[in-house]
């Protein structure tokens, strides 16, 4: 048995806490999947705690989307009784983990974003997503920081490790571009002053993100394609591999409780 | 115990001492006070709601701070306290009082340090050892523990421990 998907009532403000929510649970639960396999105990720590706090902000997320819908909805219908298609996360976040390369330069390239995304989010006309952004800005510093220590460590590091750190550099690069997008849904909510627009984010995204790929002794893409599709639902495969398991459980025992 | 002879400010000064005195699961020398955690206590017609405001997002102790409130204040007669959470404004190590400092320095956790500023972040931090004080320490791990602490080490004394990370 299994049940079936929840009705979403897509109202702009909820959708933009939605797509929100939806990027901190795939990449926190993407980071999750390392818990027992890092390459050493602190990091373990490290991966798991930042999937923690990523965790942590979905909830937040995903619980404003609730009260401001006002259908029903709560933070586990959200996550767990959505399908590939209602999910609006950047198809950043779902690539899977790979190598620890290709784990750090996603965390790297997202969470360089984030942080100078939540702190602008903290002007935010919206209470609430301010006072979200307030919290997340702090937690996206601590992994911009760990994020950017490893990419330096692994391109200036021994020849294995720059060229799978170069490798996942050129294999994510073209779902960065989707970071900066915003559609007309969102333009309403940037103009009422409650969202912010990304594109005024990358100028300063790009100046950090080119530094400390310098500093590793790495270089950045030439092709400047960039794929887009999650803040629409259309995903790459790999989201609803993760889904099944993140889902299994409840889908599987509606209402289970323990 | 709860009596009609109590009136609402009475009350309201029990209930607020009585969740003051709730400790933090992971750092039990650590009140919810101490930790800027408490944030109101309201009464109304007997019935008390006490605010709370999140740490760290994920921070899986809140869960067991909330339930520990309800506790705590059902063995003292008040029926049915409600525990609510508030947002905004965001909790920062910034709101942990000098008392809460202190005792966390005694029980081995370096407080974080004040001001939670970017700069503080990210500047050179300057940890003190929670053991000798000595200010020759160095990171060992940025993640620690918990959601709130980094793991330490201090080149004098040579002591590993806990440091809680501003937020």
């Amino acid at each position: 048995m299994s049940i079936a998907s929840i009705q979403v009532s897509e109202t702009p403000l909820v959708l933009y806490a939605l797509r929100r929510a939806d990027d901190a649970l795939i990449l926190g639960h993407r980071l999750s999947e390392w818990c027992g396999h890092a390459p050493m105990l602190e990091e373990d720590m490290a991966l798991a705690n930042m999937g923690l706090d990523l965790l942590g902000q979905a909830r937040e997320l995903y619980s404003y989307a609730a009260e401001v819908e006002g259908k029903g909805n709560d933070e586990d219908k959200f996550a767990y009784l959505r399908d590939v298609r209602q999910y609006r996360n950047l198809l950043l976040l779902e690539q899977p983990n790979g190598d620890f390369a290709h784990t750090m330069v996603r965390q790297f390239f997202y969470s360089g974003f984030a942080d100078l995304y939540w702190r602008a989010m903290m002007k935010s006309d919206d209470a609430i997503l301010a006072a979200i952004a307030a919290k997340s800005e702090k937690e996206s510093a601590y992994h911009i920081r760990h994020s950017s220590e490893w990419i330096v460590r692994l391109g200036d590091g021994t020849a294995e490790s720059h060229r799978r750190a170069q490798s996942a550099i050129d294999d994510l690069w073209a779902y960065t571009g989707e970071m900066f997008e915003a559609d007309d849904s969102e333009w309403a909510l940037i103009e009422a002053g409650v969202a912010v627009d990304p594109a005024t984010l990358r100028s300063h995204w790009l100046k950090t993100v080119t530094d400390v790929v310098g500093e590793a002794t790495l270089s950045l893409p030439k092709n400047d394609w960039m794929q887009q599709g999650g803040r629409s639902g259309r995903h790459s495969e790999h989201l609803g591999h993760l889904l099944s398991e993140l889902q299994s459980m409840p889908r599987t025992f509606p209402g289970a409780t323990w | 115990m709860v009596t009609a002879l109590l009136d609402d400010t009475a009350l309201r000064q029990q209930a607020w001492d009585i969740a003051a005195g709730v400790v933090d699961p992971e750092i039990p020398v650590l009140t919810i006070a101490d930790l800027g955690v408490l944030r109101d206590v309201a009464v109304t017609d007997g019935r008390v709601e006490v605010a709370i405001t999140p740490t760290y997002s994920g921070c899986p102790a809140m869960n067991m701070i909330q339930l520990e409130i309800e506790l705590a204040l059902e063995r003292e007669g008040f029926r049915g306290a409600k525990v609510r959470t508030v947002l905004s404004p965001a909790w920062t190590t910034d709101w942990m009082s000098e008392e809460g400092r202190r005792k966390l320095r005694d029980y081995g956790i370096a407080p974080p340090a004040a001001g939670s500023s970017r700069r503080a972040l990210f500047g050179v931090q300057e940890v003190a050892c929670p053991q000798c004080g000595s200010v020759n320490t160095e990171v060992l791990a940025e993640f620690g523990s918990t959601s709130c602490k980094a793991l330490w080490r201090c080149k004098s004394c040579r002591e590993p421990f806990d440091y809680f990370r501003c937020h």
